[in-house]
């Protein structure tokens, strides 16, 4: 449901993305990982037309490579950047009513499933979102933006700086949105969760793609951990 | 005296709430965009030219809807098809497109109106006293201007913290891109707020314009002190706007009453200063008559001190 190929992307002279390719399914959960620098996050934001790029990106059928940021958004696709970019003079509340491309908007995840799933944020709603945890954070922002009801969502480095416990919680929330039916592209540098919940993962170098597997053939070689992760 | 602090005060709300309609569509605008607009009190002599024509041919009451409409949407068109082209080769590009373009508005008018000042008066309907205190008028027009500045300060109020497209005008004042990628339009906020600021800017030309006088020189006489308003602030704050509005007015409106020297406060410690020579000149220069100085004397002690202003976000 989701492809890009041939993507290129440069900030000022250096060449980022050197045809990255990759595709994810309905309702799949793949994983993008690389160490740090290799492009991953330049990717999302190529993406959502974030930062100049060419190749094509197709969704549903569609290239969507062209469009503005806020129309690839309401055409389905969403993405958490690493930051979080948490709105700090909000209310933890009206940080969720801006998932919503507009009041009207219903979908797979309404504010009232995401305080059933996450009572911390339903206790925590009238509290202005720079004075979350970083936890709170994460959840708030993932939760954010399946308010907007994406049918694809990039999530860039969910379990960075969290504690082992909020990690299976955030494990355990991925692994729930790709059972409703949204596609994941799950960004990570590490392994913490991605080989636990992932369907298939893609490992990046110097702006490509250099593997491109399930968990259980990454395990058996040994190689592609070693030359393209571990630092 | 209490005639002098009661007359102070009422002045310094109307002039304080003057100066925040002209520094709160600034504010936003550099805190959103990122660009200090030089031609923003362009716009405030504009809504007073606008005002002056319109007055003239159907009265004062439609002008004060006409002109700032007039100013807005000449505001839009700036940002839509000026600004956001200019705005990919950079901030120094951005200042001198604005630079340029206050220029131009002030070379504009003067072909259009002439280099004097044009008749705006104050309309009959309002131009009597309202009420006197202590042998003083306060004129109806002023009571006017102040009922406006307070209507807009509500009406602004209630748009950023009780509306939708209020949060995600504040949400795009930390992290414009995240509301874009949430399916927000936000190079269309930008170009709303830029013509609601250049809008606001009009009407304190159409209110002001005639209390003061309405001449091509208006925009370069309240253009800095509005500069000052927003770097007292802090750069993107409204509430950082708005108390140093009425502070700076405060300041200077208090500071026209005062004949208090150097060599009065020198006087209160028994020094009598020498009033010959030039330092004697200095010493016995009176508050009122650096009036005109404190406004920047203060902006520059508070970029050396607190470069963020009052209640800024940027530390940069």
């Amino acid at each position: 449901m989701f492809s890009v190929s041939d993507l290129h992307a440069y900030y000022g002279q250096s060449h980022i993305l050197r045809g990255v390719e990759f595709t994810v399914g309905e309702g799949e959960i793949v994983s993008l990982l690389g160490r740090n620098g290799v492009g991953r996050s330049t990717t999302c934001k190529a993406i959502m037309g974030l930062v100049k790029h060419r190749g094509s990106i197709v969704f549903k059928g569609e290239e969507v490579g062209r469009d503005k940021p806020h129309i690839i958004a309401r055409k389905g696709i969403g993405y958490v950047p690493e930051d979080r970019s948490i709105f700090p003079t909000l209310t933890v509340q009206q940080n969720l009513e801006l998932g919503l491309k507009n009041m009207k908007q219903s979908g797979r995840w309404s504010l009232d499933d995401v305080y059933k799933n996450f009572p911390r944020l339903q206790e925590r709603c009238n509290v202005l979102g720079v004075h979350l945890s970083g936890g709170e954070q994460q959840m708030l922002t993932i939760c954010r933006s399946l308010m907007g009801d994406p049918d694809f969502i990039m999530i860039d480095e969910p379990t960075e700086g969290l504690a082992p416990q909020m990690v299976a919680l955030m494990g355990e929330l991925i692994a729930n949105i790709a059972k409703s039916g949204i596609s994941v592209l799950l960004v990570e540098q590490k392994l913490t969760i991605a080989l636990a919940i992932s369907h298939r993962m893609y490992v990046m170098g110097h702006g490509k793609i250099v593997f491109e597997g399930t968990p259980d053939s990454f395990e058996k070689d040994d190689s592609i951990r070693k030359e393209w992760l571990e630092v | 005296m209490s005639e002098f602090i009661i007359f102070s005060l009422l002045n310094t709300l109307i002039y304080g709430l003057l100066l925040f309609m002209l520094s709160s569509g600034l504010t936003l605008i550099f805190g959103l965009m990122n660009v200090l607009n030089f031609a923003h009190a362009s716009f405030y002599m504009l809504g007073a030219y606008f005002a002056y024509q319109v007055s003239i041919h159907v009265g004062f009451i439609p002008a004060l809807f006409l002109a700032p409409l007039g100013v807005g949407i000449l505001g839009m068109i700036v940002e839509r098809y000026g600004l956001r082209k200019v705005h990919a080769h950079g901030h120094v590009a951005e200042l001198l497109f604005t630079f340029g373009l206050f220029f131009l508005f002030n070379e504009l008018v003067i072909l259009i109106w002439g280099r004097n000042p044009v008749d705006y008066q104050i309309p009959d309907f309002l131009d009597f006293p309202l009420f006197t205190l202590f042998g003083a008028d306060f004129s109806a027009y002023k009571g006017f201007m102040l009922l406006i500045s307070i209507a807009m300060f509500i009406g602004m109020y209630l748009v950023i913290n009780r509306t939708r497209i209020g949060l995600v005008i504040q949400a795009s004042l930390t992290h414009p891109e995240m509301v874009n990628v949430l399916g927000h339009n936000v190079p269309a906020v930008f170009m709303y707020v830029f013509g609601a600021g250049a809008a606001l800017a009009g009407l304190a030309g159409v209110i002001g314009g005639n209390f003061l006088v309405t001449e091509p020189g208006m925009a370069m006489a309240l253009g800095p002190i509005v500069f000052v308003v927003i770097v007292v602030g802090g750069m993107g704050s409204l509430t950082g706007a708005f108390i140093s509005s009425l502070f700076l007015a405060g300041l200077q409106t208090f500071a026209v009453g005062m004949d208090y020297s150097l060599a009065d406060f020198l006087g209160h410690f028994g020094i009598q200063a020498s009033s010959e020579g030039f330092w004697g000149d200095i010493v016995r220069i009176e508050i009122a008559n650096t009036r005109a100085m404190i406004p920047f004397l203060f902006m520059i002690f508070m970029l050396i001190f607190r470069p963020k202003g009052l209640m800024g976000v940027r530390e940069e």
